[in-house]
């Protein structure tokens, strides 16, 4: 019997404070992610049992954790946060690889009331100077390897007081704003006032990417931890002597939501693996750790399906019990495959970084259709909406927006410094996510695509915008469009139109100085992968790029009305 | 045809150039893929230097996590298509 039991039953007899009740909070109380994850989990009778067991590029270098160490070495990182003068709502930014000090570091954060600010590592100097920009960040925590890209943009950044260096060897002198950290070397705070947050606090500030304009902050409060917590019991299916698996990096939504917040509140063993992907060592890795609920993408699992069947049987992947996947759609023949290969099947599951939470899913103990999302999470109000009306579509498999009543504890509460925006996406009182989809004659979602622009790459949204912009900022490039390519593996990749300046010729070399410009400026996901040459981009008589025309052409799609383009 | 060490070395210093952060320490196996210093993105931008810079055409099967994950291998790679 999984977690949920009977998904009709609990439609039925719903309601959030099912989560707070096993939780221990009542409306009006403190409530702190930080020491729900740790001191909670020990006051529960399970500081001794291992909290998180690491794993470095080298298999050998492995470190393991206690619920009791976490919550000593995360008051450990708040006090010298606190020392430094970071207080409650500074946003204090994690850039690294998956490294402890990560998702210590990130509840040291949260048990001062401060706002966590993960950013994924391999973010270029222009990507990771924007976001830091616009949240104001005080302090950002890095390692020796990252903390050259922050030099970079560091004269750009008044508000950024602080560089906390967790590796730093003292081999070299710090630089400017520097300040070495260590977790080892520190003196352990067994005692520690965790500051008492509410449930409308603010946690974390996520960046995710729109079709127009920079960035945008989503700001989560410390409530939703009660999404968090009922979703990793109810859709992962978490049992207490699960050895957990999630692949996300905490500098995207699932790394945080489901790769700290939702496990370590129910006191589950979770395993990091800090290297890149190979079909061979993720294998060994669940074999070695016997690892029993998996959590990772579709792009992860058509990468595996690539590397071919031959290679899953040189391990015992016997030890799994429950498999999800996240980021984007899970094609039929992923979930088809796993079940034959693996022996079970990977569980979709849809949401986004705004909602915080999964949202729609193919849940443990039913019957999965292959190529559907799944259900909506017992208490959402869910619908699919007419695109021109935004009124709800009744009848069954007919296109329309995905939308929620805003309602659940892990909704977003705005865009940071961006209200304008965050009001856009309320039409009829319903939250519209920008993704299209219809429902079944029995309530299963299949996923359509994007109502916007937005590229998703690997189950990472890129900015057409951004890309845009930056490839304008190459001395060789006059003008430039960007929309999505089909690609087998990431779904979408990105594909750049351009026009050169005078002087400038088109040539493969030139083509690869581009890619590696945008590459290091933004980050490795934007990069386009290919990149074409025009003489002119297709253009409204306003002037305006027609990116539908270039996106239809790369689909091998109908281009549509074409009457107001200029040079046709 | 190249001389192998000679194409080695260039492979090498483009890899450190492009890819490798302050205080990595790459040689010739050093893991790429899976030790997480060129992510499968990049790999493309890796692949589309050797088809240039050596004037060949990579077919998209051959260019896998395994084929690219260290100097040697990728030397070994574009040998094949010389």
């Amino acid at each position: 019997m999984s977690n949920i039991g009977s998904y009709d039953d609990r439609l039925k007899n719903f309601s959030w404070s099912i989560a707070e009740q096993e939780l221990g909070y009542k409306p009006g109380d403190t409530i702190n992610i930080g020491w729900y994850c740790t001191d909670r989990i020990c006051q529960l009778g399970k500081a001794d049992k291992t909290a998180l067991i690491w794993e470095g590029r080298d298999e050998d270098n492995m470190r393991k954790y206690t619920f009791n160490d976490l919550r000593i070495l995360s008051n450990t990182f708040g006090a010298f946060l606190r020392s430094l003068g970071v207080h409650d709502g500074d946003r204090v930014c994690l850039f690294m690889d998956k490294v402890p000090e990560l998702y210590i570091g990130f509840l040291g954060i949260l048990k001062i009331g401060a706002v966590a600010q993960p950013l994924f590592s391999a973010f270029g100097d222009e990507s990771l100077y924007v976001r830091l920009e616009n949240a104001g960040t005080k302090a950002i925590i890095t390692t020796r390897k990252h903390a050259s890209k922050v030099q970079k943009i560091l004269d750009k950044l008044p508000n950024l007081e602080h560089i906390i260096v967790v590796d730093d060897e003292g081999k070299k002198a710090l630089k400017e704003k520097e300040i070495a950290f260590s977790l080892d070397k520190a003196t352990p705070v067994k005692h520690f006032d965790v500051c008492p947050t509410k449930a409308e606090s603010h946690s974390l500030l996520h960046y995710t990417s729109g079709t127009t304009g920079q960035p945008k902050g989503v700001k989560h409060v410390h409530y939703s931890l009660i999404s968090q917590y009922l979703t990793s019991k109810w859709v992962l299916d978490l049992l207490d002597d699960d050895i957990y698996w999630c692949t996300a990096d905490p500098g995207w939504v699932t790394g945080t939501s489901y790769g700290i917040i939702g496990p370590w509140s129910l006191g589950i063993t979770q395993c990091v693996k800090d290297s890149g992907f190979s079909a061979e060592t993720w294998y060994r890795f669940i074999e070695k750790h016997k690892i029993s609920m998996w959590y990772s993408a579709p792009t992860a699992i058509r990468s595996l399906m690539k590397a071919g069947d031959e290679v899953v049987k040189q391990f015992d992947l016997s030890s799994l019990r429950h498999l999800a996947s996240v980021g984007e759609p899970l094609n039929a023949e992923a979930v088809i495959w796993s079940d034959k290969v693996i022996g079970k099947p990977f569980h979709d599951t849809y949401w986004q970084t705004e909602t915080g939470s999964i949202m729609i899913t193919n849940f443990p103990g039913m019957k999965i259709r292959p190529g559907s999302m799944g259900k909506a999470f017992p208490g959402l109000t869910s619908a699919i909406l007419d695109a021109d009306t935004y009124e709800p579509i009744t009848a069954v498999n007919k296109p329309g927006l995905i939308a929620f009543r805003f309602d659940w504890p892990a909704r977003l509460r705005t865009y940071w410094n961006n209200q304008e925006t965050f009001d856009k996406k309320f039409k009829n009182g319903w939250y519209i996510t920008g993704d299209r989809s219809t429902i079944d004659k029995d309530g299963y979602f299949w996923f359509i695509g994007r109502d916007d622009d937005v590229i998703n790459t690997g189950g990472h949204l890129v900015s057409p915008f951004e890309v845009e912009s930056a490839l304008l900022e190459h001395e060789a490039v006059a003008e430039s469009a960007v929309v999505a390519k089909p690609d087998e593996v990431n779904m979408e990749v990105v594909k750049a139109f351009v026009t050169l300046k005078p002087g400038f010729v088109a040539s493969d070399e030139l083509e690869l100085e581009i890619m590696n410009f945008i590459r290091k400026k933004l980050s490795p996901l934007a990069m386009p992968q290919e990149i074409e040459y025009m003489d002119l981009l297709p253009k409204t008589r306003s002037g305006k790029i027609m990116r539908r025309v270039l996106h239809a052409k790369e689909w091998g799609e109908e281009i549509g009305d074409i009457s107001t383009l200029e040079n046709d | 045809m190249p001389d192998i060490n000679e194409m080695k070395e260039t492979i090498l210093k483009y890899v450190i150039n492009e890819y490798a952060e302050e205080d990595d320490d790459v040689n010739f196996d050093t893991p790429l893929i899976s030790g997480g210093l060129v992510d499968s993105f990049s790999m493309v931008s890796l692949k589309r230097f050797l088809e240039v810079k050596y004037k060949i055409s990579i077919p998209d099967e051959r260019a896998t996590p395994e084929a690219f994950n260290n100097v040697t291998k990728i030397t070994n790679l574009v040998l094949e298509f010389l």
